[in-house]
């Protein structure tokens, strides 16, 4: 039994251990090969790696969540753009121009309720229909996106109001506005995952549906609201990402969804559900994000990022398999 | 080889799990052309055996032989080459295959180029399923026949190789009257091509329709083969059971409280009819039957997974309808299901979690749940139970099986049920917790809990109850006071044996 809670601190701090062990790497390669002049540990730098992991980030969190209830959710770039497109186009209505920057607030609005709304339908299908959550919300991907190129068809949104950019960039202690959003959303998640009677029951549901049941608890309306939570959290991304940039492309947002699974499975989230952490999520946001970023810092191409990336993917994966298939040999003796 | 050869002899196999030894030095014979009949209780050992010599269990001793050649089955490709062949009681077929590539799964005749030869594959499968007289053909998609036909499939497999033993495996559990009849011919065939044929059945009738001879194992031991023909009901009873009875019946006089549950003809489709039956508080109802006589279906029915077709169901004497889990909960149904890892528990929770599952939504302390109240609810339980954890942190799927029960049964106990429904309570448990089990089955009935509890196993059926219903094909079909029960008597009402069924 002692071993059971070692396995766990194993398993928990793997990622982070990984994080660790980037930092140093690269910092030692930066400098022993000359690579980079600059240190790569450096405050600034990893302040911007935050800001740089929110938009993927965000969205991780919610999937941590769908995927820990026994469901995915591939629809979230399609989300994610049109959140981004609703939030910019409302800002040229006329009745919100007039209103100048009052408008803000009201625009960041209609990004959250789409989101939300968009999140309801995959959740309400997902429950009345008994259709496996990963068609639903493939078909979902492919629909949203298509409400995307019928808003503006190629072309692409835009609406720049200063006083919104300025709250993007605003800063506290050098985190700037999204990276702030991205650790509050990791905070609440977390505390909903851990504390609440939602989140005890969403561990519960994807673990064994059927034992969840027997206890009574009501399944559908646990899938539909974490349904709708990571499509508010899809919009809240894009309100944070395009707040400050000012423009959407109808191509934006898109394998969002995979690289929000890749860091989730790299943190620990089991695919079939009933394991995983909020937690364990926000290090795996972290190490891709590092990964892309120390990869440039020594030196390599995009290219190579994505193939490294895949790789170490992987490879957690079948160390993970290891360690569990050790630990279900362990319980048969 | 002369008809004295054995076809099959087993010799002194022993296996043993942890904690239990389920086979204690097994011995017995088949010749060639005869039925020989294994019989014995649930959990006796009978399917150990026969995975044993299926080749998916490997005994720890004691050797196998096949016409008199020791052979060691090393898995079931194994037992195939060797002329063993089984017709399974679970059914295991592709479905959406169609009858010929089931038959011939895994030897498919070819052609050149790796191609399937279908002329060839259909035109044998045909010649099989004209020995058997059955209306599908070789091409008939098996997902589309009736369970009844799958089986013939099954057999019709074991026919293709050149079979040593044939071991049939409660074959007529899901056959209809006219069905079972076929099968008999089908085995009177295969007799007469003098093949071995081991027989595992509880139905008696049977037993004396076909059988030469009859093998009986109690606990996990080889307890004697006797001739069909110069035996009877009450000997083979005799063997089977002939246990001294020092698990005493409880006759203990406990105080009955007023009903807690009646139930008048509740049915359920073709599942079960017309139960009509009560339990008092401070009882414990025993529902004894084979495995799929409609006990669970009862249960799941009062526990709001199937709706009933007909019927009332009174709780504390009023009528009410459940059409939930959570309307049961609510009004203080409980069940501990039968599968207990599948249906009970949520295995990569902890301890304390599991317990309170059904509850957590009234434990809470503003919007989060409050630790202390979980914590107090597990430690009171933990307690009551003598449930054996190193800590309520504990992962649930790393207990024994017997604190696993616990749990399970102390999530409902913390909800102060009216009635608790207990499904094979003691089911994968070893020996010693179960003795617990029972015993605390007891202890909730004096405490005046009002308890069902449903069993496949006898002597806990009789140990724990103070009333047992007896069920035979969805059918309540004897209800016995704990003093007049006897083994024999019970064996008959679930078994079928009409005229007994008063």
């Amino acid at each position: 039994m002692q071993n059971d809670t070692v396995k766990k601190l194993v398993k928990n701090g793997a990622i982070w251990a990984f994080i660790v062990f980037q930092l140093v790497f690269f910092e030692v390669a930066g400098q022993w090969w000359s690579l980079s002049d600059s240190a790569f540990m450096d405050a600034d730098n990893m302040l911007l790696l935050l800001k740089q992991s929110a938009p993927i980030g965000i969205i991780a969190i919610g999937m941590t969540v769908v995927m820990i209830n026994g469901n995915i959710d591939l629809s979230v770039g399609a989300t994610y753009a049109l959140a981004g497109i609703v939030m910019l186009d409302s800002m040229n209505w006329p009745f919100m121009e007039a209103m100048g920057d009052a408008a803000i607030p009201l625009a960041w609005l209609f990004a959250l309720v789409t989101g939300c709304v968009l999140g309801l339908i995959n959740g309400v299908v997902v429950w009345k229909t008994g259709v496996d959550a990963f068609i639903v919300t493939l078909g979902a991907m492919l629909g949203y996106r298509g409400l995307v190129f019928m808003y503006n068809g190629e072309n692409p949104t835009y609406h720049l109001n200063w006083t919104m950019v300025d709250i993007a960039e605003a800063d506290i202690l050098g985190l700037q506005t999204p990276a702030i959003v991205f650790l509050a959303v990791v905070l609440i998640v977390w505390l909903v995952m851990t504390r609440t009677v939602h989140g005890r029951n969403a561990y519960a549901i994807g673990d064994n549906r059927e034992a969840a049941v027997n206890a009574g608890i009501r399944v559908g309306p646990h899938f539909v609201l974490n349904f709708v939570l990571i499509g508010f959290l899809a919009a809240l991304s894009a309100v944070a990402f395009y707040s400050g940039s000012g423009s959407v492309n109808p191509n934006d947002g898109m394998l969002f969804e995979l690289w929000a699974i890749t860091a989730v499975v790299l943190g620990g989230t089991k695919l079939t559900g009933g394991r995983g952490s909020i937690i364990g999520t926000l290090g795996g946001v972290i190490a891709i994000q590092l990964l892309r970023k120390g990869l440039g810092h020594i030196g390599a191409d995009t290219e190579t990022v994505n193939l490294v990336i895949g790789t170490i993917l992987i490879a957690v994966l079948f160390l993970d398999r290891q360690l569990n298939r050790k630990g279900a040999e362990e319980l048969k003796v | 080889m002369t008809a004295d050869t054995p076809a099959l002899r087993l010799e002194g196999i022993v296996k043993t799990f942890p904690g239990v030894r389920a086979l204690d030095g097994v011995s017995f014979s088949v010749l060639p052309g005869e039925v020989h009949a294994l019989m014995g209780e649930n959990g006796a050992g009978k399917s150990t055996l026969m995975k044993v010599l299926g080749g998916i269990y490997q005994p720890d001793a004691g050797k196998i032989f096949i016409d008199e050649r020791e052979t060691e089955m090393k898995g079931p490709l194994e037992a195939k080459a060797n002329g063993v062949m089984f017709i399974h009681q679970e059914l295991s077929l592709a479905q959406e295959l169609s009858v010929a590539e089931n038959i011939y799964l895994g030897e498919l005749p070819r052609k050149s180029f790796g191609r399937v030869d279908w002329d060839t594959l259909y035109s044998r499968t045909d010649a099989i399923l004209a020995k058997l007289k059955v209306g599908f053909n070789a091409r008939t998609v098996v997902g589309e026949l009736s369970i009844a036909n799958q089986q013939m499939v099954e057999i019709a497999r074991a026919l293709t190789v050149d079979a040593k033993a044939v071991i049939f495996d409660e074959p007529t559990a899901s056959l209809t009257d006219a069905e079972k009849v076929v099968l008999f011919d089908v085995i009177e065939d295969l007799k007469r091509q003098g093949v071995g044929i081991i027989y595992i059945s509880h139905r008696m009738e049977e037993i004396f329709r076909i059988t030469d001879r009859i093998s009986v194992l109690r606990d996990g031991e080889y307890r004697g083969t006797l001739e069909t023909a110069a035996t009877n009901e009450d000997e083979i009873t005799q063997m089977m059971i002939g246990r001294s009875l020092d698990l005493s019946r409880n006759h203990e006089h406990v105080e009955l409280g007023p009903v807690a549950l009646r139930v008048e003809g509740l049915s359920c489709g073709h599942l079960f009819q017309d139960a009509t039956f009560e339990v008092r508080e401070g009882e414990v109802l025993g529902f004894y039957g084979l495995v799929g006589a409609g006990r669970t279906e009862i249960a799941e029915t009062l526990f709001g997974l199937r709706k009933p077709t007909a019927g009332r169901i009174i709780l504390k004497g009023e009528e009410v309808t459940i059409s939930s889990p959570i309307e049961a909960i609510r009004k203080g149904i409980s069940l501990v299901p039968e599968s207990r890892k599948e249906q009970g528990l949520v295995l990569g929770m902890n301890c304390r979690d599991n317990m309170t599952l059904p509850q957590v939504g009234d434990l809470t302390a503003g919007p989060f749940v409050s630790d202390g109240a979980e914590i107090s609810i597990y430690d009171q339980y933990r307690d009551r139970l003598q449930i054996k954890s190193p800590s309520w942190r504990t992962t649930v799927g790393n207990l024994s099986g017997g604190n696993q029960q616990k749990i399970v049964i102390g999530k409902w106990l913390s909800m102060r049920p009216e009635v608790l429904i207990v499904d094979e309570p003691t089911r994968g448990i070893d020996v010693g917790s179960k003795s617990e089990i029972h015993n605390l089955l007891r202890e909730l009935a004096k405490q005046g809990y009002a308890v069902i509890v449903i069993s496949s196993e006898m002597p806990e059926v009789l140990h724990v109850s103070d009333r047992i219903i007896a069920m035979y094909h969805g059918r309540i079909m004897r209800e016995f006071t704990a003093a007049e029960v006897t083994e024999d008597s019970l064996i008959h009402a679930i078994s079928g044996i009409a005229g007994d069924a008063a």
